[in-house]
């Protein structure tokens, strides 16, 4: 199986046009033998099997897969919340031994801090680097106007609608100016529209800021949309089962037809994989 | 027929306007009428003769007295005497409770050790510590004290830590990331993740802080409203006594109202928990 998924990967890279091999200074995030298995109700389960993964300075990557494919909890691990309980995570050149703000993780559900105002929630990252309050503030600014909130930096979250919360919280990750954004399903939770508006936004802000960004979503034409490379999981066990390098030119559209045919091709390969896992469970059930 | 059915539907609009907008009146006026009932009825007891002199006041005996302990200024300083002690009481009570709770709240040992001991004082009723204050700080402002910090001291510890257990690990993950650690991550994180629940604590702790004082101050005569609810009893003085308990009740409302409700209601709100 595994000689199978090293051919399909090759097959989809030479798609995508070039394979590059990357001198070790512009690899942002080297992930090595990563694994998670954790025991729950007495049965061991295997949340994420042994990964490799380079991601290069500057890239967007997708992380793509139905729940409970690891693609959380490999983010999580990247981000220092949780230990691997294999292997070793090398970000910007250093081991990972905890969380860093170096690599800032944006939540589905924004996390803002609903006691502080928009301003405030911006800052707290600089607070904490003990930065100045004069300088906390205009720093703040500056990354709320980035995102389009200018004229919210008083208000509370419970005033934002969840789109505004998004934003906020990526103006709050970027004013730490951490070299990788790590975005769980961010827009998850938003309707369509905003999340349309969101991807255009958070597509020009990439380009700007020249962030390494690692992207989880199960949404397949969101991952399509984003990344420079699509990595499929696949679940039970938790996976990686495919990599797709994407070449679409930017900015791009949901509606471009290139971009719905190759979605259409990944979903298939992420179907067939299921399908065939299951069936391996069938079997192995059987005897 | 359409058009008595759109009739129909626009009467009933109408009726449903009716009955929300002057709600809020009507239902005071509810309420008035209920305490006028009420103070009808406690005049007409007083005027019947069941009691003998002393051991009941009808309304306008309770004014009067009221009025005349306002106006000699008895009532006055016996209110601050008594917000005074409660001041201090509730003041030391919430360092401590604060301190505790944050204890209890973010680590296991110290939760599995003295959170028990907390959960058991909390069943205790603080006027159980009456003897003992006695005891250890004789007849003194202490006493009283002691009391009233035993009293609202362990709902404020358990508000903390519920507050703490609580919190949306999220929040905290999200802190930690961004560089927050130690004291820093305390206090501007996870004490102010956890202030709905603290509140309720602080609420609670106020009454049972209000409760143990007025017990307190039955230990010993002072010019304090405990002090004075016990003058009345010495001197056979209803109008007095009743007249005490109204001030306790008014100040009692009074506080829930200005300080705890607010309070509660903005930061309810503002953390998303109520629109």
């Amino acid at each position: 199986m595994g000689q199978q998924i090293m051919t399909t990967s090759q097959h989809f890279e030479h798609r995508g046009g070039d394979i590059q091999v990357l001198p070790a200074s512009d690899v942002a995030l080297h992930v090595k033998d990563v694994s998670k298995t954790f025991i729950s109700k007495g049965r061991i389960v295997e949340a994420l099997r042994p990964v490799d993964l380079e991601v290069a300075a500057g890239e967007f990557v997708c992380f793509l897969g139905p729940s409970g494919c690891g693609k959380s909890t490999l983010l999580s691990i990247i981000a220092g919340l949780q230990e691997p309980t294999t292997g070793k995570v090398w970000a910007n050149g250093k081991q990972v031994k905890g969380p860093g703000t170096d690599r800032i993780l944006l939540f589905q559900e924004a996390a803002l801090f609903p006691w502080l105002d928009v301003q405030h929630n911006v800052e707290f990252g600089l607070r904490q680097a003990g930065i100045k309050a004069r300088e906390r503030a205009i720093i703040a600014r500056k990354f709320i106007e980035t995102v389009h909130l200018k004229g919210f930096e008083c208000s509370y979250v419970h005033q934002l609608s969840g789109g505004m919360r998004q934003r906020a919280a990526i103006a709050r990750a970027l004013a730490i100016d951490p070299a990788i954004l790590l975005m769980d399903e961010p827009f998850g939770a938003l309707d369509a529209f905003t999340r349309d508006r969101l991807h255009t936004e958070l597509e020009s802000i990439w380009a700007e800021t020249q962030k390494t960004i690692l992207f989880v979503t199960h949404n397949v034409r969101e991952a399509v949309a984003l990344g420079d490379r699509v990595v499929v999981f696949a679940p039970r066990p938790g996976r990686i089962v495919h990599e797709f390098h994407i070449d679409l030119p930017r900015p791009r559209s949901l509606e471009d037809h290139n971009l719905v045919d190759l979605s259409a091709e990944i979903l298939h390969v992420l179907r067939s994989e299921m399908v065939a896992n299951e069936e391996e469970e069938e079997e192995n059930n059987g005897k | 027929m359409v058009s008595e059915t759109v009739g129909g539907t626009q009467s009933r609009l109408e009726l449903a306007k009716q009955h929300s907008t002057p709600q809020w009146w009507t239902k005071a006026l509810r309420q008035i009428a209920f305490y006028l009932v009420l103070l009808l009825i406690w005049h007409k007891l007083a005027t019947s003769n069941l009691w003998s002199p002393g051991t009941f006041a009808g309304p306008l005996d309770v004014w009067s007295t009221l009025v005349e302990r306002f106006q000699d200024g008895t009532l006055i300083i016996a209110i601050a005497v008594s917000l005074r002690r409660l001041a201090i009481g509730y003041a030391i009570s919430l360092v401590l409770g604060i301190i505790l709770g944050l204890l209890t709240g973010l680590n296991r040992y110290f939760d599995e050790t003295v959170g028990s001991l907390v959960l058991g004082f909390q069943a205790l009723p603080s006027v159980c510590w009456t003897p003992f204050a006695l005891l250890w700080f004789g007849l003194s402002e202490q006493a009283m004290i002691f009391v009233v910090v035993m009293g609202a001291l362990f709902s404020i510890i358990l508000g903390v830590d519920a507050g703490i257990k609580n919190t949306p690990p999220v929040y905290i993950q999200a802190a930690r990331n961004m560089g927050a650690r130690g004291i820093a991550l305390a206090t501007q994180v996870i004490l102010p993740a956890a202030l709905p629940n603290i509140i309720v604590g602080l609420k609670q702790g106020w009454s049972f802080a209000w409760r143990s004082l007025m017990a307190a101050e039955l230990l010993y005569i002072t010019l304090s409203l405990g002090g004075l609810l016990e003058n009345g009893r010495d001197f056979v003085d209803a109008s007095l006594m009743f007249a005490i308990m109204l001030v306790i009740i008014v100040l009692g409302v009074l506080i829930n109202s200005i300080i705890f409700g607010p309070l509660e209601r903005v930061v309810r709100q503002r953390w998303g928990l109520q629109k």
